[in-house]
């Protein structure tokens, strides 16, 4: 029998392609070449330790990666050629899409950014490689996301101009923030930022229920982009997870570092998780799971689970996880309150939702939701009926951490506003939560800079100080904004349905 | 609670062998389908063997390959040409 010709073992072949590939630098000091990966504290004795436990190499990213674009851009052409747009459940299912569009994908292109950072800046060749590869992905997550929602911008309002508002649209400063937060750190910092607390603990959320809820409400292009990136997101998290387990076996002296990051963005993560949390109960109008069980499958056990595991380091569960389980029965309906009394100031629409999601919400909420949040809908839909429907009409106050309006209730009292004040500098800071407050106060001198989309548009920065001066500033048509019945979105979807034969939804 | 580890695939033709096998080599193991995604859950550990995979695709698979179909996972992952092996180590 002839001899196979000798194939290096994955171990191997990871040996060589990472460490071997490396070298101590000469000409310059290895503190000049890498100057940012010690300033935040962090001890790092010995790098060859850090692990890849997947063992990928470059030849055989770039063979998984080809496989999966050749797979999603298949369907993506299909899902345009078949006019797949029309097989979605309902119009305002769009809205969680344009979310996505608005506040998700730029953060893709963050993240690309931050880890391009990240694979220069650290001096283990293990952790540059696995951050190039993450860098490379997170740029195809942006552009096929990008390419996906092309399709949708030809018939929807609230796809185009899309960079424009992501400069400028007050709301989007929330999911901004969060990665401007992230990358203006250290590297250590943005690492455990996004691979570990976001990507580990809390993209599960985003990317499992809601994206198992696209592809029930038929948006295969959503679902298919949506798994696509999240299998590269198993990767990041393993990532995550090593270099929170590598940071710990280095040197004890790194655990407080390490729990004081990991206290400060699961709070940030879980504020911002809010809000798919709100596009899951309240933008898919074909149901998978609640957020609040969402968070039960997901925080409590699996989230539990591996904090269980963390424990034999030293490390505890991050504070005020409690604040954010209790807060499981109303973060989404309080969200949605919020929007809908906003919307006019946003590229989406929104709606009060039907008898019938109102029952659903009543038997996953149960008695809070039927004693605060549904009377409050009905409220609305009366003054709707009578042909005043209801806006704010200022633009409201927000949190100076999360930077999302003030509308976070008390831990342990859910009619009471929660607004907390951190005074700096001779300026008063407000925040929506301890979690938040908490995160001001370790770092004042970072938050009293940021910038704050509702003072600067009062201030006059953005293109005068109304709210119709600001929007047309920020090109928003008011055809594109405000309730969903009777926009043009909802028109088009009635005629489509129309001709197909289907009734359309009649408003609650 | 039962410090589950769980891995999620796409639901597609490629993930079927996969988590047939899982099923076989992993009797704890509890399936979970929802649209587009199943999700397994077992407690502490779970195991992908080449092998048993190869038995139901009748051919050779590369462990690597589940890349193609992974939608996430939670646990320490251990993986060699062999076995990938997802744990809590509590
Ligand atoms: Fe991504
Ligand atoms: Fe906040």
């Amino acid at each position: 029998m002839a001899a196979k010709p000798r194939r290096l073992n994955l171990t191997q072949k990871y040996q060589l392609m990472t460490r071997g590939l490396d070298w101590e630098t000469t000409y310059q000091s290895m503190d000049d070449v890498f100057p940012y990966d010690k300033y935040e504290g962090i001890k790092i004795k010995d790098w060859d330790k850090w692990q890849d436990p997947f063992r990928l190499t470059m030849d055989a990213y770039w063979k998984y990666q080809a496989e999966k674009e050749r797979k999603l851009y298949a369907i993506l052409d299909g899902f345009a050629q078949n006019n797949s747009q029309l097989n979605i459940s309902d119009a305002r299912y769009m809205n969680a899409v344009k979310i996505w569009m608005q506040g998700v994908t730029p953060l893709e292109y963050a993240a690309f950014r931050g880890f391009a950072m990240l694979g220069r800046g650290f001096r283990g060749a293990g952790a540059r490689v696995a951050c190039q590869f993450q860098s490379i992905d997170e740029m195809r997550h942006y552009q096929t996301q990008m390419h996906a929602f092309s399709h949708y911008n030809k018939y929807f309002n609230g796809f185009r101009q899309f960079a424009r508002i992501r400069d400028r649209a007050w709301y989007l400063s929330i999911p901004k923030s969060y990665f401007e937060d992230a990358v203006t750190a250290g590297p250590f910092e943005l690492i455990t930022a996004i691979s570990f607390s976001f990507e580990y603990v809390l993209t599960n959320l985003l990317f499992m229920p809601f994206v198992s809820g696209a592809a029930y409400n038929g948006d295969m292009a959503t679902t298919t982009f949506g798994f696509s990136a999240q299998s590269d997101e198993s990767r990041h998290m393993t990532l995550g997870l090593e270099v929170i387990k590598f940071m710990l076996e280095q040197d004890e002296g790194n655990l407080p570092i390490v729990q004081q990051w990991l206290d400060k963005w699961f709070w940030r993560g879980y504020r911002l998780l809010g809000l798919v949390g709100t596009m899951m109960d309240y933008m898919l109008p074909k149901k998978v799971m609640s957020w609040r069980q969402a968070w039960e499958i997901y925080w409590e056990e699996s989230g539990m689970a591996l904090f269980n595991d963390l424990a034999r380091y030293g490390l505890r569960p991050p504070k005020y996880h409690e604040v954010a389980t209790k807060e499981k029965y109303r973060i989404t309906h309080e969200f949605w309150c919020t929007i809908y009394q906003f919307s006019h100031a946003t590229a989406l629409y929104t709606w009060i939702p039907t008898e019938e999601e109102l029952d659903w919400f009543s038997a996953e909420y149960g008695e809070l939701f039927d004693t605060v949040y549904r009377p409050r809908y009905e409220y609305w839909a009366e003054l709707d009926r009578k042909g005043e429907r209801f806006f704010q009409k200022r633009l409201p106050v927000v949190c100076n951490v999360c930077q999302i309006p003030i509308f976070h209730t008390m831990p342990d009292d859910p009619l009471m506003n929660c607004c907390l004040v951190s005074e700096y500098k001779g300026t008063k800071h407000q925040m929506c939560s301890q979690g938040c407050k908490d995160i001001f106060d370790h770092e004042p001198e970072k938050y009293c800079q940021a910038y704050i989309p509702p003072q600067q548009i009062y201030q006059g920065n953005c293109g005068g100080a109304t709210l119709e001066a600001y929007k047309e500033w920020l090109h928003i048509k008011d055809e594109e904004t405000g309730e969903y019945y009777g926009s043009e979105d909802h028109i088009m979807w009635e005629g489509w349905k129309a001709q197909s034969g289907k009734p359309a939804d009649a408003p609650a | 609670m039962a410090d589950n580890v769980f891995i999620a695939l796409q639901n597609n033709p490629d993930a079927q062998p996969i988590i047939q096998a899982i099923v076989e080599d992993n009797p704890a193991a509890v399936v979970n389908d929802s649209p587009g995604m199943v999700k397994i859950d077992c407690p502490k550990r779970l195991v992908i063997r080449r092998e048993t995979v190869e038995e139901k695709i009748g051919g050779e698979f590369n462990l690597q390959d589940i890349h193609l179909t992974l939608i996430s996972l939670a646990g320490n992952i251990e993986e060699d040409d062999d076995e990938f092996v997802l744990q809590w180590n509590i």
